[in-house]
């Protein structure tokens, strides 16, 4: 997401840096009181763990890592307006120190990495905590809900700012489609290692957090870890969520590879997909008339679908890992 | 380990480069990385004059080409996104070697590739030629908040003991046989990623204490005063000028 220099043109550039600014302006203020005083020290330490948890890797699938943005979790941990500065320092050393990302793009690259997923992120959360439990589970969920849905909501974000200023004519759909996806993905391990850090720290010192100021120690200690079995569910029911809603906005243009196959004239050649005449066929439920409810369901479906599949390779490699031979080999040493 | 303020990128050398004063760099950067952005896409030329001037100045700051290479890797995954865009692109299709290819898509990877290019050169030149710490002091002299880069020097400062104490960790998980594969092993890892945000904040903690004992007021003394010469801003302004200059012809220039 470290966007380089003339991703976006020079009035989309201007305009976010603004929003930016407008936005350090306003998390500045409201940390004054907090920041002069004490804690500059301890917010840049908190920058430097949020520099260290980017280069957290931690296991995505058959080996490949994914890391960690940290943007939601700062904000829980730290609240929204230290934790947007936090993230906009890790931002914008990032691009002068490391060169990762360009000057010119640090409008947006502040507004979509820091600004967004630091208030969206927070904002979630509290949305989050008013629907569940008063307690550790509670917290630990809405953590998980917020960190994986500001990662979408950043995603979101830059779609809509190349919607403004797009250097070159790919159509918003396209890079809606494509960029939401991905990052649906990329929430989820970002959902169940920011849910599980801030359970940790929750677990040692609840007063650390920022989040859960309003919760005493006795509402935090009443429950049990929620098991990797919870975050599943809590994952799948998110993943719906968004398959129902995002669904909504895919319009019915072919995507990118369609468009070049129309292009190209090879669509003519190629054979009708063999799932073509199924009822999920170009994501629309055949005999459902209302579109809305049609797009949801082929939405919902193609969650199932995938979830079933990749549950059952799941297993399918499982199950050869704890074959009952293994261990009497272990025995036989 | 020992190489005290330096860091990934910096590329210790005595050269006119590295001795401008950093609000200097950090200000030339900005002004150049802008005019190339404004830049109208279709002067080609144009970019060739600001990627000459840049190579100028690489070659001024005694940068390894080799090094200013690798590094531009950083924009491997945006390049590989323009060149995808003449294929997913609308607009009048032309054919190159065979192959049915949007116009405007073309165009659009051009500029993507050619501003990205030469916006991420010089992030490099700028991380390589200057130290972090002074980079941290051209923007507070370029009157960025103090609440920023007090916060900024302190991450630098503890940047490299936190990544230790993160690297340390790994170490004791894999020596106890953690070798994770799929996201549901991924539990040891968050939790030290907890544990580690409470080891940083307690030692911010005692960093605090430990300051305020010592007289700390808030704000860091700064030990080097010296501001930027008139002379320094108007050597370092030739290169951005260059880039002004440019851009300013090509608007102007027919097509």
């Amino acid at each position: 997401m470290h966007a380089p220099d003339g991703f976006l043109n020079a009035g989309t550039a201007v305009a976010t840096g603004a929003v930016s600014v407008g936005t350090i302006g306003v998390a500045l203020r409201r940390t004054r009181e907090q920041l002069r005083d004490k804690q500059v020290p301890l917010a840049g330490i908190s920058a430097a763990f949020i520099f260290a948890a980017q280069m957290f890797n931690f296991p995505v699938a058959a080996g490949t890592t994914g890391h960690l943005l940290g943007g939601a979790l700062a904000a829980i941990l730290l609240g929204p307006a230290t934790g947007t500065l936090v993230v906009t320092v890790v931002v914008i050393v990032q691009a002068l120190a490391f060169a990762d990302g360009g000057l010119t793009a640090l409008g947006y690259n502040v507004l979509n990495m820091a600004v967004i997923t630091s208030f969206g992120g927070y904002a979630i959360f509290l949305l989050a905590r008013r629907v569940l439990p008063s307690n550790a589970t509670g917290v630990i969920v809405a953590t998980g809900v917020a960190a994986g849905l500001s990662v979408v909501l950043a995603a979101m974000a830059f779609s809509i700012e190349w919607l403004f200023g797009a250097t070159a004519p790919v159509p918003f759909d396209t890079v809606f489609g494509a960029m939401v996806g991905v990052h649906l993905l990329i929430g989820i391990g970002e959902a169940i290692i920011s849910a599980m850090a801030v359970g940790a720290v929750l677990a040692a010192r609840p007063d650390l957090i920022y989040g859960v100021r309003d919760l005493d120690r006795a509402s935090l200690a009443e429950r049990p870890a929620v098991g990797m079995r919870g975050f599943l569910i809590g994952g799948v029911l998110v993943a719906l969520l968004f398959a129902v809603v995002v669904s909504q906005f895919a319009a019915p243009d072919p995507d990118g590879l369609e468009r070049v196959a129309t292009d190209a004239g090879f669509i003519e050649s190629a054979q009708d997909h063999a799932l073509g005449s199924s009822i999920f066929a170009d994501y629309a439920t055949a005999g459902v008339a209302n579109e809305t409810l049609s797009l949801a369901i082929a939405g919902a479906a193609g969650v199932a679908i995938t979830l079933a599949v990749g549950t059952g390779l799941f297993f399918a490699v499982r199950d050869r890992r704890r074959e009952p031979g293994r261990d009497r080999d272990h025995a036989a040493v | 380990m020992g190489a005290g303020h330096a860091h990934a990128l910096y590329v210790h050398e005595h050269s006119p480069v590295h001795r401008l004063a950093p609000e200097v760099k950090l200000a030339a950067a900005f002004a150049f990385v802008l005019a190339v952005a404004v830049t109208p896409r279709e002067a080609m030329w144009a970019f060739a004059i600001d990627a000459t001037a840049l190579a100028v100045v690489l070659r001024l700051a005694r940068l390894p080409v080799g090094f200013v290479l690798a590094r531009l890797a950083v924009i491997l995954p945006f390049i590989a996104f323009a060149f995808l865009i003449p294929f997913v692109g609308s607009g009048d299709r032309v054919d190159v070697l065979g192959v049915s290819v949007s116009q405007p898509g073309l165009w659009g990877a051009w500029n993507v590739i050619a501003k990205a290019t030469l916006g991420a050169t010089v992030s490099i030149l700028l991380a390589a030629t200057t130290e972090i710490p002074s980079i941290l002091r051209g923007m507070a002299r370029l009157r960025v908040p103090e609440t920023l880069t007090a916060i900024a020097t302190f991450m630098v400062r503890y940047l490299e003991l936190i990544a230790g104490d993160l690297r340390r960790m790994r170490t004791a998980m894999t020596a106890r046989g953690y070798d994770p594969r799929w996201l549901w092993q991924a539990r040891p890892i968050a939790t030290s990623a907890g544990a580690l945000f409470i080891r940083s904040y307690e030692r911010g903690e005692r960093v605090h204490a430990a300051m305020l004992s010592r007289g700390y007021t808030g704000t860091m003394p700064s030990l080097d005063r010296r501001a930027a010469t008139i002379r320094e801003w108007l050597v370092a302004g030739t290169v951005p000028g260059v880039a002004v200059a440019t851009a300013v012809a090509a608007f102007l220039a027919p097509a």
